[in-house]
C-alpha cells in the first residue's frame, strides 16, 4: 500500500519543538524525509538527535509543531485524535526497546490487545493471535506471562503484537537494545523477514531507530542519520 | 472499543489492585445501606402510619351529607368539609344519587350510615344503648381486628358484635366473663318508624314501596307513626376497646348494615319527610362512599363535590401527615447522601491513583491503536464498576441493617407490651433507585480521572517508569 508515488511515509519539513523553561528544545527540526512502500529504513543517531521523536511523529503518537507527514499520502498532522488513533491500530505497529507488554497480560492477551481496541470480530481473534505468535515462533507461549520468558522472547511477543492487525508499516524503536547481540539479531531476522515476505505487495515498511551501524548495515536498505534533529546524511545499504 | 471487552478489560483492571478497589466498592456499599437504611426507614414509618390509618377504615372513605353546611353532632374538631353547591342548597341525597355515586370510577361501595337508639335487655336489666350498622366490608378493618369469636355470618344475619366494656357491663350482673356472653342472645328494643294508614282504605302502605319508611304521600296522610318493636341477636362477637371514634365509628353495639336497614327505625332527620313537599322522595342523613385506594379519595371527591354534594374526607387531614413524611423522607436522604458523597471521592482518589500506576499502560494502549475515548471509557467503566458492585452491596447491606432495626424495634415493642410494627420498609424503587444513584455518583466521580487519564501523552506516558 503506497502512495501515487509508491511512498509509504513522506515527511515535509516537519519540526517538534518543545519548550523547557525559556529555552526551545529542537528534538526534530525542518526534516524531510520520504520512505518508499517496502523499504527497510534505518534511522541512525546518537542519543538525543531526534530519531525516536521522529518515529513517534511518524506513528502519531506525536504532533509535529510544523510541517507535514503523510502515511500513504494521508496527512497525520490534519488528523483528528480518534483519526489519529485509528492510524495506530490499522496502518503502524510499533515495537519499543523495552517490550512494553502488560506483564499482567498472558502472551495471548497481550497479542489479543490491539484486535480489542481495533474492534476485530471476535470469532476471528483467537485465530489470528495464534497465528501472529506460531510465526515469531512463541506458538507453545501462548498462557505465559512476560516475567516468564527471556528478553528476546518478550520482544519476539511484542513482534507478534505489532503484526496481529496487519499493519502496513512496522516502526521498532531500538528494538535490540536491551537484548543480547545474538538474541538481537534474531529480531533483526524476523524484521526482514516480514519486510520481505508481506503479502501487501510490495512488502511491509519498516522503519527502526537505532543506535548500533553494524546491524543497520547489515539489516537496512537505507540509512538515514539524524544529529540534534536534523537530518545530516543519507546512505544506501546492502 | 467494543461493550463487552470494554468490560472485559475494567473487570481485569479492578482485579489487578483487589484491595484498593475491594476498600473503595465496599467504602460506596457503606455510603449506598446507610441511604437505603435510613429511606427505608422513613418509607416503613409511612407505611406503618398509612396502613394504621386504612386499615381504621378512615383513608379510603369520603362521607357525603346533602346540606353544605353541616358540620356533624357535638364539639370538637371537624375534618374539613368540600361543597360543591355554590348557592347553598341542598340536594336531594336519595336512592337515585346513591346509584350515580356508586357508578363513579374506583368507587367500591355506598352505603348509607344507619346509627340509631335504642334498649337492650339481657339478664332481665335493660340497658340504653346505641346502634350502629356496619357493611360487610368492614370485615377487614383494624375496627374487627382484635374481634374474639366471629364477624357476623350474613348480610342481614339477627346478630350482634359487643365492645368488651360493654358486653362486661351487661354481664356483670349476671357474674360472667364478657366471654362468656358470645352465642348469648339478647333483646333490642327500638321505635319503628311505620307508615300512616290510607284515611280512604284503611291500608298502610308497604315498607317496600318506601325504603326509608313512609316519604309524604297524599293518599296515605302526612307524616308516621312510632312503633316500638323487639329484636332478639345473637352476640358472634366481642371487639376490644375501639379506636377514638372518627365519623363513622360503631356505635356502642354493632349489627349488620342490611339488618339495620330493614328494622326501619326512626332516626334524627326522619322529621323533615313530614314537612316535604307531597311526592318527595325520602332521603338518606348522609352516605359512606368507600373507594378503591386512598389515592382515589381526592378525584372521587372531586366528582361528588361536582355533582352537588358537600363531602368529608379523613384524607383531607392526612395531608399535613404525608408533607410531614415527605421532608422526613428528605432528610433522610440527604443525610444518607452524604456517606455516598464521601465514598465518591473514595472512588476519585482510587482511579487518580490508578492512573499514576498505570500511566505506562495508558501509553502502551494508546500506541497500540486506543484513542482518548477509549481511555476514557475504559475509567468510566471502572468506576461504573465499582458503583455499580457498590450499589448492589449497599443495598443487600441496608436490608441486612434494616432487618436488625426491625428485629430490636419488635423486641424492644413487644418487652413494652405493644403489638410488633415494621417500622421498615425496601420497596423496589428505593432498591432500583438506590442502585442507579450508586451508579450514577460513582460516574459523575469517574469524570475527572477519566478525563485525566484521557489527556495523558502517549509519548510521556511510555517513558514513565
Amino acid at each position: 500500500m503506497s502512495d501515487s508515488n509508491g511512498l509509504a511515509i513522506r515527511t515535509e519539513s516537519i519540526s517538534r519543538h518543545y519548550a523547557m523553561g525559556t529555552s526551545l528544545i529542537r528534538a526534530v527540526d525542518e526534516v524531510t524525509l520520504e520512505v518508499r512502500a517496502g523499504e527497510f529504513v534505518a534511522l541512525l543517531g546518537s542519543s538525543g538527535s531526534g530519531k525516536s521523536t521522529l518515529l513517534n511523529l511518524i506513528a502519531g503518537l506525536d504532533r509535529p509543531t510544523s510541517g507535514a507527514i503523510y502515511a500513504h499520502g494521508r496527512d497525520l498532522a490534519r488528523m483528528n485524535p480518534q483519526e489519529l488513533a485509528r492510524h495506530r491500530s490499522r496502518t503502524v505497529g510499533m515495537v519499543f526497546q523495552a517490550f512494553n507488554l502488560l506483564p499482567r497480560m498472558t502472551l495471548e492477551e497481550n497479542v489479543e490487545l490491539p484486535l480489542r481496541l481495533a474492534e476485530a470480530d471476535r470469532g476471528e481473534r483467537d485465530a489470528r493471535v495464534r497465528a501472529a505468535l506460531e510465526r515469531v515462533g512463541l506458538g507453545a507461549r501462548l498462557s505465559h506471562r512476560p516475567g516468564e520468558l527471556s528478553g528476546g522472547e518478550q520482544q519476539r511477543a511484542a513482534l507478534a503484537r505489532a503484526l496481529v492487525n496487519r499493519p502496513t508499516i512496522l516502526l521498532a524503536d531500538e528494538p535490540t537494545g536491551n537484548l543480547d547481540s545474538r538474541t538481537g539479531e534474531e529480531i533483526l531476522n524476523l524484521l526482514r523477514e516480514f519486510n520481505q515476505s508481506s503479502q501487501a505487495s510490495p512488502g511491509m515498511t519498516v522503519v527502526m531507530v537505532t543506535h548500533e551501524r553494524a546491524l543497520a548495515d547489515r539489516y537496512a536498505h537505507r540509512i538515514v542519520f539524524l544529529a540534534d534533529g536534523r537530518l545530516v546524511e543519507r546512505e544506501g545499504s546492502g | 472499543m467494543k461493550l463487552g471487552d470494554l468490560a472485559e478489560l475494567a473487570g481485569r483492571n479492578l482485579r489487578e489492585a483487589l484491595l484498593r478497589n475491594a476498600l473503595t466498592t465496599l467504602g460506596i456499599a457503606v455510603g449506598v445501606a446507610s441511604l437505603v437504611a435510613m429511606l427505608s426507614l422513613g418509607v416503613g414509618l409511612q407505611e406503618v402510619a398509612s396502613k394504621r390509618l386504612v386499615r381504621a377504615g378512615q383513608f379510603d372513605k369520603i362521607f357525603v351529607l346533602s346540606g353544605p353546611g353541616f358540620r356533624g353532632f357535638g364539639d370538637g374538631p371537624r375534618p374539613p368539609m368540600k361543597t360543591g353547591s355554590a348557592t347553598g342548597e341542598s340536594r336531594p341525597l336519595d336512592e337515585n344519587a346513591r346509584q350515580r355515586i356508586a357508578r363513579l370510577p374506583d368507587v367500591l361501595e355506598v352505603y348509607p350510615t344507619v346509627q340509631f337508639t335504642g334498649d337492650v335487655r339481657y339478664a332481665g336489666r335493660t340497658t340504653f344503648v346505641r346502634v350502629s350498622g356496619v357493611p360487610p366490608s368492614d370485615r377487614t378493618s383494624e375496627n374487627f381486628e382484635n374481634i374474639r369469636g366471629a364477624f357476623f355470618s350474613g348480610l342481614s344475619a339477627e346478630e350482634v358484635i359487643l365492645p368488651v366494656e360493654f358486653a362486661r357491663r351487661l354481664s356483670n350482673p349476671a357474674n360472667e366473663q364478657p366471654g362468656a356472653m358470645l352465642g348469648r342472645v339478647l333483646v333490642l328494643r327500638y321505635p319503628e318508624r311505620r307508615a300512616l294508614a290510607s284515611p280512604k282504605t284503611g291500608q298502610r302502605k308497604a315498607p317496600e314501596a318506601a325504603p326509608e319508611g313512609a316519604g309524604a304521600d297524599p293518599d296515605f296522610g302526612i307524616g308516621f307513626s312510632v312503633a316500638l318493636r323487639e329484636k332478639q341477636l345473637r352476640v358472634v362477637g366481642i371487639l376490644e376497646p375501639l379506636p377514638p371514634a372518627g365519623p363513622n365509628a360503631p356505635g356502642r353495639i354493632i349489627i349488620p348494615l342490611q339488618l339495620a336497614e330493614s328494622l326501619n327505625v326512626v332516626k334524627a332527620g326522619d322529621l323533615s319527610d313530614v314537612t316535604r313537599a307531597p311526592g318527595e322522595v325520602s332521603m338518606y342523613q348522609s352516605l359512606t362512599v368507600r373507594v378503591s385506594s386512598p389515592l382515589q379519595v381526592a378525584p372521587a371527591e372531586d366528582a361528588i363535590n361536582q355533582m352537588g354534594y358537600t363531602t368529608i374526607s379523613p384524607m383531607d387531614n392526612a395531608r399535613s401527615l404525608r408533607r410531614f413524611f415527605a421532608i422526613l423522607d428528605m432528610f433522610l436522604g440527604i443525610f444518607g447522601s452524604l456517606a455516598l458523597a464521601v465514598a465518591s471521592l473514595g472512588i476519585i482518589n482510587t482511579l487518580v491513583m490508578a492512573i499514576l500506576e498505570r500511566r505506562r499502560e495508558i501509553g502502551i494502549l494508546k500506541a497500540l491503536g486506543a484513542g482518548d475515548r477509549d481511555i476514557r471509557q475504559l475509567f468510566f467503566a471502572e468506576a461504573g464498576a465499582m458503583g455499580l458492585l457498590g450499589g448492589v452491596l449497599g443495598v443487600a447491606l441496608g436490608w441486612a441493617i434494616g432487618r436488625a432495626i426491625h428485629f430490636g424495634t419488635t423486641i424492644y415493642l413487644r418487652r413494652h407490651e405493644m403489638t410488633g410494627e415494621n417500622v421498615w420498609s425496601v420497596p423496589w424503587w428505593l432498591v432500583v433507585g438506590a442502585v442507579g444513584f450508586a451508579l450514577l455518583v460513582s460516574l459523575a466521580a469517574g469524570i475527572y480521572p477519566a478525563a485525566r487519564a484521557a489527556r495523558l501523552n502517549p509519548v510521556e506516558a511510555l517513558r514513565y517508569e
